[in-house]
């Protein structure tokens, strides 16, 4: 899966930023020590890293920003959940065959207002991934998000979903208990809610497994999260039969959050701190919950029959093709 | 009346479609590929495509599936003027669409319109497999979509066939959300209950088995038809386990619940017409319990 992370959690293209700040703090050090005043060639150097800074962060490559998306220590939905909501009341289970933990989804107040929050989530530590399995649902995990919103839609709360996951878990069992059928029916039945639904990508939005939990009135995406039909990597070793072409197909396939906005599938990209969410999560969780009040408020002013042809309509605008008019 | 519907619509005219009959396999002898017993085409043709000796079904092209469902010269076709563009503007993407057109004859990789089966009228797509592999983009998505809105809108029944490796990966994300279009035009359809039914041919995976053709009332496969989400190497790679022999095949599927019935093509024609019928006479076709006659 691409290259690995650095030590300290950076990325290989941000060793150029980071050299320089470790320069810079050596430099320091040294003025301390031997009482010179360097604070000119310091200055200097400081005001030179804020300028790579803004160029290599102004000019992230799609396959750049696909490696900030799947980052170890980029917040998961559970931290968003945290930071972003009160009185978070986890549930479980599709009541059916069982509880998928690659998907959470409770009650929460946000704001003060009851919703129910649903997300993939990928665990922290190695054991809580493998557990988890890094955020890769099983039909089970659909069925449990699908009780869920079906409990919303009763109670009339609105529905807020994190979507981060490589894909749908493709196993034996998977295929056997129905995973193309929860996926589809997900899709059929949260078009058809009359509460609000409002979807964030926040790191990996992986196909068909991201978008079934992913149809709402309103889609909001984090700036380096990436959203495709197709993995880069699967998509080079179709292409070009050679995963390691990825970077590339990153680009061919036109998966950043920009890229989405342009082709109007996102209706807001939402900024992440400088770095990545990482850098700081708090932060990071203000930002979406500044974008989730402004995008439900209006979306609590319309009527339940509003708020489906709204989606519908969402929907049926996304295409590009020519004749048919 | 409302159960007179179906009986006052037979009446309604049809255009006679100009491919329906038109293809004709290419050699005078074709050889099953799962047996190796040769048969002539003609013959072949007349089973319907399925070899006498081991019960292989071979592809269909959509003309010819339209051909042998529908009553003769009752076909109707919907939005034969939609094209693809290149919105990404993908490597080859164009030349490979044009390619295919010119191999199939076909605009893209559905075919939609109205006909009738035994006189029931039904909307009717029918995916083609030989037309980059039967996936969706734009123009299959929204194909279908305005053929459910035309099920909604005339509250025929809606049939669909479907025949693909799953989203088109060259329009990216747009194909994903094709998923979305179609399944929610058939939320529409689901709340106004109108019947629909799915019939899944070989192969049907990734996102359009993930999408619309789960979502009959009735889910029939043809035998022996390959149907999953996941790719068969995708799913050895993950789970490093020798995979079953039947593994995503419609046996497979029907076994573990996932299917209502496994129709070999022969009796498929009849089987959709036994469904048409028993929705026909008020059914819950308009909502509404059978009046007593
Ligand atoms: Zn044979």
């Amino acid at each position: 899966m691409g290259e690995m992370s650095m030590a300290n959690g950076h990325l290989p293209f941000e060793k150029p930023i980071v050299e320089l700040r470790q320069k810079i703090v050596e430099l320091k050090k040294f003025t301390k020590e031997k009482q010179i005043d360097l604070s000119e060639e310091i200055a200097t150097l400081e005001a030179k890293a804020e300028r790579l800074e803004k160029e290599i962060y102004g000019n992230l490559t799609p396959w750049q920003r696909v490696q900030i998306a799947r980052h170890a220590s980029r917040p998961t939905t559970l931290d968003y959940i945290q930071h972003i909501f009160t009185d978070f009341m986890e549930l479980h289970g599709d009541r059916l065959y069982g509880d998928d933990p690659a998907i959470v989804g409770g009650i929460a107040k946000l704001d003060g207002m009851p919703v129910t929050v649903i997300g993939h989530e990928r665990g922290k530590d190695t054991k809580d991934k493998i557990a988890r399995n890094f955020g890769m649902p099983h039909p089970e995990g659909y069925r449990k998000a699908l009780r869920l919103m079906q409990q919303a839609n009763k109670f009339d709360r609105p529905i807020i979903c994190f979507i981060d996951t490589q894909g749908a878990h493709p196993g034996i069992e998977a295929e056997q208990r129905g995973q193309s059928e929860a996926i589809a029916r997900n899709l059929r039945e949260m078009a058809g809610f009359t509460v609000p639904i409002v979807c964030v990508v926040t790191g990996e939005g992986g196909s068909g497994g991201a978008l079934a939990i992913g149809v709402g009135n309103r889609l909001l995406m984090l700036e380096h999260a990436y959203y495709s039909v197709i993995t880069p990597e699967g998509a080079a070793a179709i292409l070009w039969r050679d995963a390691s072409e990825a970077q590339q197909a990153a680009e061919a396939l036109r998966i950043t959050a920009q890229d989405l906005l342009k082709l109007g599938v996102v209706d807001r990209v939402i900024p992440e701190p400088k770095g990545g969410a990482h850098r700081d999560p708090e932060t990071q969780a203000a930002w979406i919950k500044e974008a989730l009040l402004e995008t439900l408020n209006p979306l609590m002013e319309m009527d339940g029959p509003s708020l489906v042809k709204d989606r519908h309509q969402k929907y049926a605008r996304i295409g590009v093709f020519a004749g048919g008019d | 009346m409302l159960k007179d519907i179906f009986r006052k619509q037979r009446r309604y005219a049809t255009i006679p479609s100009p491919d329906a009959k038109r293809e004709i396999p290419e050699g005078i002898m074709q050889k099953c590929p799962r047996c190796g017993t040769i048969s002539y085409a003609k013959e072949l043709e007349k089973n319907l495509k399925v070899c006498k000796s081991c019960g292989y079904h071979f592809s269909l092209s959509a003309p010819e599936r339209i051909a042998v469902t529908v009553d003769e010269g009752r076909f109707f076709e919907y939005d034969a003027d939609l094209r693809s563009l290149d919105p990404l503007e993908f490597p080859d993407y164009k030349s490979k669409i044009q390619k295919d057109m010119e191999k199939t004859n076909l605009k893209e990789a559905v075919v939609t319109g109205e006909g009738t089966l035994g006189g029931y009228p039904a909307v009717i797509g029918v995916m083609d497999s030989r037309f980059r592999m039967g996936s969706m983009g734009s123009v299959v998505g929204e194909k279908i979509a305005r053929a459910v809105e035309q099920a909604v809108t005339k509250r025929y029944p809606l049939i669909l066939f479907s025949a693909s490796g799953g989203a088109r990966m060259q329009e990216g994300v747009l194909s994903l959300m094709q998923m979305a279009k179609t399944s929610a035009a058939l939320e529409r359809l689901h709340r106004e209950r109108v019947l629909f039914v799915s019939v899944l041919t070989n192969p049907t995976t990734g996102g359009v088995s993930a999408s619309f053709s789960s979502l009959g009332d009735i889910n029939i496969a043809e035998p022996g038809a390959l149907i999953g989400f996941a790719g068969r190497r995708v799913i050895e790679q993950t789970v490093r386990q020798k995979l079953p022999d039947d593994f995503q095949t419609a046996e497979f599927l029907l076994k573990h619940g996932q299917l209502d019935m496994v129709v070999p093509r022969t009796e498929l024609r009849q089987t959709l017409i036994k469904i048409l019928e028993l929705h026909s006479n008020g059914g819950n076709v308009d909502g509404k319990r059978p009046s007593a006659l």
